[in-house]
């Protein structure tokens, strides 16, 4: 028996996501006696998953296959399940994973639980902790089928190294490619440089409190220290003053730093509710009223034109030291 | 054209999440209930193409009575008429069954739109579920929508960091978000609309038989987090020390 995880890259890189599945599986294989098995398309580096606790890849060459397809990729990873006797597979909670989860857990007959936080509870049925009500709620829901799909939440496992001793596989599934077609892509738009906000460690985020467009030199300087990227709140990508793509919030992306600062942002609960698995919050604010105050963990009452510069300077000579 | 607008109904953003019944349910008393937000933007997108291409825009919602005042909502916005399966929508799997079972019934639509994931139990799988269970293709986290001729279709989908475009033909089932339509054209139900959602046909379904794949056994609401630590502006190095040596993310 074995636990599958499909294992994504970015650019062919093992992805953050990838490496958080490792970790999770190895945790839960080390306590159910089952080995961990990635399944990847077109990895370039595909032994950096023994340090999570990988100890087999498979690693899909086929260069048709390395561009995703919901359905092709789905199909590879029921094949891979099925040769390597999985009975749980594992996927991330990036824009790709979301949109074939449900595609894979019908292909497999099994049943699918996404928003997963925790390793599954002890005791005879299978449970697992799931996020719910955007983060306001966790709901303990028992699987109750044998085969199992479940979609594990960013950052909420963490990325632990549990290094194993592992092999790479060359696997060439047997799939249709004709779904590649039946949805074709014609154009891929990405920004480049930064990390995206979806997988970065630290964002910084600005709002309404900057007064207007020209003011976000200062907040991209201090994303700049931090190497970090730059969100914005949804008023502000309302009005245009930043593009949508940095909307984060309720409707727009739902993030999970490890570290997000919130510059003139009061902490709506629309806004709140993308940025609530973040690990740690700092509020710059200079409304002490401001209802972020009470969500962050850390907070500075002061006016965002002094306190970031200020900021910046002491942390490029922290990050000197 | 005939489009299938799938709604879920969702406690308003700003509800006080509550467990009731030994923390087995989601306690629904004083809740406002709204249509999905991820759903509002894939609504107007479907009477924007009704309004260009013409056709008949149908809802349909998987929910007990009580959903109801919201399926009005959707009426008064400006589709023609609702579909309600008379069930408590608990697990995805049994959820996406029923509306499976209604469209194979009813199988004469072009476009099915879903939000990509209702914000009260955050699955996002239903809608692929049903892609999967009809045989219909399926495209999530839609950002962008055009009909080019016929039934060939462009659509933008999110990935991480940008978006791609793909090319291809209805029908098709897409999770929608925003992105779809602007923030500024979503429509808001207005008075002759609310009049004329009175007498628009609202038909509900029986059930249909079908399996449960899982079950919720508890509820808790996460851990409180401990008071904020505030650090005066003029101590910087204060935060700084903070996030280094006590949150150890920098």
């Amino acid at each position: 028996m074995s636990i599958l995880i499909y294992a994504e890259n970015q650019n062919g890189k093992v992805s953050k996501g990838a490496k958080e599945l490792a970790a999770y599986a190895k945790a839960y294989g080390d306590k159910s006696g089952q080995e961990v098995v990635a399944i990847g398309f077109g990895l370039e580096n595909p032994k950096e998953l023994y340090t999570y606790g990988a100890s087999k890849v498979l690693n899909v060459e086929d260069p048709i296959l390395k561009n995703f397809n919901a359905y092709a990729h789905a199909s590879g990873i029921a094949e891979a399940a099925t040769k390597e006797n999985a009975s749980l597979v594992l996927i991330s909670s990036s824009n790709d994973a979301v949109y074939l989860g449900p595609i894979l857990a019908k292909k497999m007959q099994a049943g699918y639980l996404s928003q997963v936080m925790a390793l599954p509870e002890d005791g005879d049925t299978f449970i697992v902790k799931r996020k719910t009500f955007s983060n306001k709620g966790i709901a303990y829901t028992a699987l109750l089928t044998e085969k199992k799909v479940l979609r594990i939440a960013k950052n909420s496992f963490g990325l632990k190294e549990n290094p194993v001793d592992g092999n790479v596989e060359s696997f060439n599934p047997n799939i249709d490619a004709s779904a590649y077609d039946m949805l074709k892509v014609i154009k891929v738009e990405k920004v480049s440089g930064k990390v995206p906000l979806t997988d970065a460690d630290i964002i910084v985020s600005a709002g309404r409190g900057m007064k207007g467009p020209e003011n976000w030199g200062m907040i991209e300087e201090l994303a700049d220290v931090l190497d970090a990227p730059v969100s914005c709140s949804k008023p502000v990508a309302d009005i245009g003053w930043r593009p949508h793509a940095e909307h984060v919030g309720q409707t727009g992306k739902q993030v999970a730093p490890n570290l997000y600062i919130a510059i003139g942002i009061s902490g709506a609960i629309q806004h709140l509710a993308g940025v609530n698995s973040s690990k740690y919050m700092v509020v710059i604010n200079n409304d002490p009223e401001a209802p972020f105050f009470k969500a962050a963990d850390y907070g500075v009452v002061g006016d965002a034109f002094e306190v970031v510069p200020a900021l910046i300077e002491k942390l490029k000579v922290f990050k000197q030291g | 054209m005939k489009i299938l607008f799938l709604m879920s109904s969702v406690p308003d953003t700003t509800s006080k999440i509550n467990f009731t019944e030994n923390d087995t349910k989601f306690d629904e008393d004083g809740i406002q209930f709204v249509i999905n937000p991820h759903d509002e933007f894939g609504l107007t997108k479907a009477m924007q193409l009704k309004e260009k291409l013409g056709g008949e825009l149908v809802v349909l919602n998987v929910g007990t009575a009580k959903t109801e005042p919201v399926i009005r909502k959707t009426l008064a916005i400006g589709a023609d008429r609702a579909i309600r399966i008379d069930v408590e929508p608990t697990d995805s799997y049994f959820t996406a069954s029923q509306i499976a079972q209604y469209i194979k019934q009813n199988n004469d639509f072009d476009l099915i739109i879903a939000g990509k994931e209702s914000l009260d139990y955050n699955s996002g799988i239903v809608h692929g579920l049903v892609a999967e269970m009809t045989g219909i293709k399926f495209v999530n986290a839609c950002i962008g929508l055009d009909v080019i001729e016929n039934n060939v279709i462009e659509i933008a989908r999110e990935i991480e960091g940008g978006k791609e475009i793909i090319d291809t033909t209805m029908p098709i089932i897409i999770g929608g978000q925003k992105g779809l339509v602007k923030e500024e054209e979503l429509r808001i139900p207005n008075m002759r609309g609310i009049m004329m959602a009175r007498k628009k046909p609202l038909e509900v379904l029986p059930a249909f038989e079908a399996e449960v794949k899982s079950k919720i056994e508890k509820f808790e609401k996460p851990p409180s987090k401990g008071a904020i630590k505030l650090v005066e502006k003029d101590n910087l190095d204060a935060l700084i020390n903070l996030l280094h040596n006590e949150a150890k993310v920098i």
